[in-house]
């Protein structure tokens, strides 16, 4: 059935001009071709931000150094965590969602293609609209610059007083109009799983890859909603004489705070979830056992997503809230590492007893096992409120985030590269690159994340363009810089691997991987129409179940 | 069949060794990095306090530490563990091993732990939350009103009567009579924080909100910090400095800074450009029509050992070249160059060399 299939697409692909190639892309709503395109478009922006970074650390690799302005350095560090989270982070997700899901649940395409397609091109032009700072963000004021009030644009630095101009006004549009492209996609992956699931396919038979980001898009509906109406609020006091967040006329610095975070912090599992998922996923194919409490795992999720939505204020420990709150922000936050914990126990329990393969894409869990790990122990001297009065708004931060985004979400997305290249494709990465890409890219991380805790506790705070010498910071911050080249070397193998691999690399097949669900059960790349009949599942794993009929899922839950 | 195991557990435990002398390696690398020999000045170390709040942060982090440092090694064992004893070998290569689907009691075990832990940690940062910020003042205290500015830092004493700028000066406290500085937080601008990290953990002075924080310094010396809230531009160069002074340094400084200007008649014509050019919008010195607080007050600048909040020694090169082209020292500041013909400047500088 499926070799029908590739004979019918390539026939056409043979007779269509590149315009017609390139005008079905823009105009399409497939869910696996929109999937490629938030991907693409997001690593397109994964390497202006690494541009970005690495502009970041050579102005930081020396005290007193002259690489960049504070002006220039100030709007990079904006650009690139802006640029990180909205225009890489998030699109890339959803990417692998919008192209997984659907696959994965026995459905043809998501609920609503075409408002699918709506929000790629609004993230899309949310992305644009931020880089089109760099031309028209000062106007009429004179040549362009780009925001430099920090990724959180705290009030009042936002407001016209202190940043004079349109630069801040495109930081503003683009998030609102990202937000709503994220609003529209999480809206449509929650009623494609909770419609489109294929016969048999009940809530507790998802895979977790499903239900990890269903309930990661409920998140999303409760966390941008917050941050699209304080942008709003935003514009109101920059154009309409709203006194928001507007200090000099009374208004407070701390509401935009605590709008900014009770985005910001469900925003950090709106993005790990989905890389829980990855490793839910991966992990169990590569240690030939199945996920190791399956209905835990759910029940975790769903915990770290009601709990994670009361933490916020604890990235405003040092605001001087009083000793209650405080407190009560303490124990939300370390409450949170409760579930988390239990899903990295149960990643344990999978392995353990198990069969371990080490090809590319479990190494990559692997590391993400161990760093998000020490992330998440970090995370607990940051949740305790006296511990963080010292470590807040240090270098100590910026390595703990790091940790959790480069060392967590960074590497789960990489390990998924690995494993759904060649389903996306129809060719397998290249083993010997991945393992090059992953083991420079592990130094790299390493020597640069590791360090960079240390300056924080000797007193090192963030977002300074230079620093004096002598505070026993100039050794750490040399190898930090040293560490991230590593990392940008690594990328390109990375990239690489992808351009050739996608002409050369060996024919993948239906399932490579020997995997048990159902996206492997169709060609690679997936026909438009996914599978050719809607297929039946009875368990969690319906290909283990046709593997063994001897002793399928079905009989143990 | 036991000699095999007994082979692959030597290759196991070679492993296991391995990382671990990689890892003690890496902390031993970190701890030399750490270990910088010190030069003149201190440096600002959460880990080394000179103070009350200081010391309850660090004691409180050395027991967070050592739980989460636990936590890590048991976790980092077992996962090390199932990766390196569970890996596909040519034996079991043709087969899949038992499918074990979890555990009820093992599940429970690795839920309730955690709280447990979680529960002793919290009762622990209760504890020090509750007895930092909510410390009682005494009556003998210092009090201190540091409002936070693009890119400087002022300090007024109230009941002293003595402003200055970026240089602050509190006195020494003992536990017998223990003379803590209490500092209420305001901000002109911008938000920003301070942070003196052997002293106390940090603070915000947030517009249109007034914030509270307290050090006791046990000993004399001079404690460095910076703004640790991004505040625009120069966030960088908003240095920090805290000198403890011993009680009888500490008077003799707030009587030298109550004295009036210097009104020294040989510098009268440094003095009349201050008075008749922009200086006096932004700048005050006492005794002058110059009555700004935009900018730093100056009637005892030669008093302050830096200029433009720690970005430069104050040398006489130092402050003419400041006030010539602040961009060349602290690019972006508010200050502005002041466009002086060289006369003007030099008698300028020479002035401002005798306000002490």
């Amino acid at each position: 059935m499926s070799s029908d299939v590739m004979a019918i697409q390539s026939a056409d692909a043979a007779v269509r001009s590149w315009t017609e190639v390139l005008h079905e892309w823009v105009t399409t709503v497939d869910h696996k071709r929109l999937g490629v395109l938030y991907i693409l478009y997001a690593l397109f922006f994964l390497v202006i931000g690494g541009i970005e970074a690495t502009i970041i650390r050579i102005q930081l690799v020396r005290p007193h150094n002259d690489f960049v302005s504070p002006q220039v350095f100030n709007r990079m560090f904006t650009m690139h965590g802006t640029t990180m989270i909205f225009f890489v982070a998030m699109p890339i997700l959803f990417g692998f969602a919008n192209y997984l899901v659907p696959l994965m649940i026995g459905a043809r395409d998501m609920a609503f293609p075409r408002l699918n397609a709506f929000s790629f091109w609004l993230t899309a032009f949310g992305g644009m609209l931020l880089y089109f700072s760099f031309l028209g963000g000062s106007g009429l004021y004179g040549a362009g610059n780009a925001p430099d009030v920090g990724w959180w644009a705290y009030a009042p630095l936002a407001s016209r007083a202190f940043s004079p101009g349109h630069s801040s006004d495109y930081w503003t549009i683009a998030l609102l109009a990202s937000g709503f492209g994220s609003i529209g996609t999480a809206i449509n992956i929650i009623a494609t799983i909770l419609s489109m699931r294929c016969p048999g396919m009940k809530l507790s038979r998802m895979p977790l890859l499903a239900w990890l980001n269903l309930v990661m898009s409920g998140m999303v509906l409760l966390a941008i909603t917050p941050l699209s109406a304080a942008q709003l609020m935003l514009l109101v006091d920059r154009y309409l004489g709203g006194h928001f967040f507007d200090t000099q006329a009374g208004g407070s610095a701390t509401l935009w705070m605590h709008f900014f975070w009770i985005f910001g912090h469900p925003e950090v599992y709106v993005l790990i979830i989905p890389c829980f998922a990855f490793a839910s996923e991966i992990i169990p194919v590569f240690s030939r056992k199945p996920i190791f409490g399956y209905p835990v795992m759910v029940g975790a999720t769903v915990c770290i997503a009601f709990v994670s939505m009361s933490v916020w204020a604890h990235h405003m420990f040092t605001v001087g809230m009083n000793s209650y709150a405080n407190s009560f922000f303490t124990i939300t936050t370390m409450a949170v590492g409760v579930p988390t914990g239990i899903k990295i126990f149960n990643w344990l329990g999978t392995m353990w007893g198990g069969k371990i393969q080490f090809r590319t894409p479990m190494l990559f869990c692997i590391g993400f096992l161990f760093q998000f790990l020490i992330a998440g122990l970090t995370g607990i001297m940051l949740a305790s409120s006296p511990f963080d009065w010292q470590l807040s708004g240090s270098y100590f931060v910026v390595a703990h985030f790091h940790y959790v985004i480069v060392g967590g979400i960074l590497f789960a997305l990489f390990g998924a590269f690995y494993y759904w290249y060649p389903k996306i494709t129809g060719r397998m990465l290249n083993e010997s690159l991945g393992k090059l890409h992953f083991w420079l890219f592990l130094i790299g991380f390493h020597l640069t994340f590791d360090l960079m805790h240390i300056p924080g506790l000797l007193g090192m705070p963030r977002r300074i363009y230079t620093y004096e010498p002598g505070r026993g910071w100039e050794t750490l911050n040399l190898i930090v810089t040293i560490g991230a080249f590593v990392q940008g070397i690594a990328t390109l193998v990375f990239v690489a691997n992808l351009v050739i691999s996608y002409f050369k690399g060996a024919k993948a097949g239906n399932d490579p991987w020997d995997a048990w669900t159902l996206e492997w059960s169709t060609s690679s790349p997936p026909p438009a129409y996914n599978f050719a009949s809607i297929p039946t599942v009875a368990s969690r794993r319906p290909l283990w179940d046709l593997k063994h009929p001897e002793d399928p899922d079905m009989r143990y839950e | 069949m036991t000699n095999k195991h007994k082979t692959e557990w030597k290759a196991v435990a070679a492993r296991v060794t391995g990382i671990l002398l990689i890892l003690t390696g890496v902390l031993l690398a970190a701890r030399l990095c750490v270990a910088i020999p010190p030069g003149d000045l201190p440096i600002p170390s959460i880990f080394d306090p000179r103070s009350t709040p200081a010391d309850a942060l660090n004691q409180h982090s050395h027991f967070v530490l050592a739980i989460t440092g636990l936590i890590f090694v048991v976790v980092f064992t077992l996962l090390a563990y199932a990766i390196l004893k569970f890996r596909q070998t040519t034996e079991n290569a043709d087969r899949e091993p038992a499918q074990v689907y979890g555990s009820t009691q093992i599940e429970l075990a690795w839920t309730i732990i955690p709280i447990l832990i979680v529960v002793v940690l919290f009762l622990a940062v209760a504890r020090v939350i509750h007895a930092v910020q909510d410390a009682p003042k005494p009556p003998t205290a210092v009090e201190v009103t540091a409002i936070g500015h693009q890119f400087w830092w002022e300090f007024r004493y109230p009941a002293l009567g003595v402003v200055t700028a970026n240089e602050l000066h509190v006195p020494v406290s003992d536990r017998v009579h223990p003379t803590p500085t209490f500092l209420k937080l305001l901000s002109a601008d911008t938000d920003h924080s301070f942070w003196i990290p052997q002293l106390a953990g940090k603070t915000d002075l947030i517009p249109n909100r007034v914030n509270e924080t307290w050090v006791d310094p046990h000993e004399t010396g001079l404690f460095l910090g910076q703004c640790a809230q991004y505040c625009g531009t120069q966030h960088a160069k908003m240095l920090l400095r805290v000198y403890v002074d011993s009680p009888e340094e500490f008077a003799a400084w707030v009587g030298a800074q109550r004295q009036p200007a210097n009104q020294d008649e040989k510098e009268s014509a440094g003095r009349h450009v201050f008075e008749t050019t922009a200086c006096l919008n932004c700048h005050a010195v006492g005794g002058t029509n110059g009555t700004g607080r935009f900018g730093p007050d100056l009637t005892h600048l030669m008093s302050r050992h830096t200029l433009a909040s720690g970005a430069a020694e104050n040398t006489p090169e130092n402050l003419r070249l400041w006030i010539e082209n602040p961009d060349a020292i602290k690019p972006g500041s508010l200050m502005p160059g002041m466009k002086l013909s060289d006369a003007d400047l030099d008698a300028l500088v020479r002035y401002l060399e005798t306000l002490r």
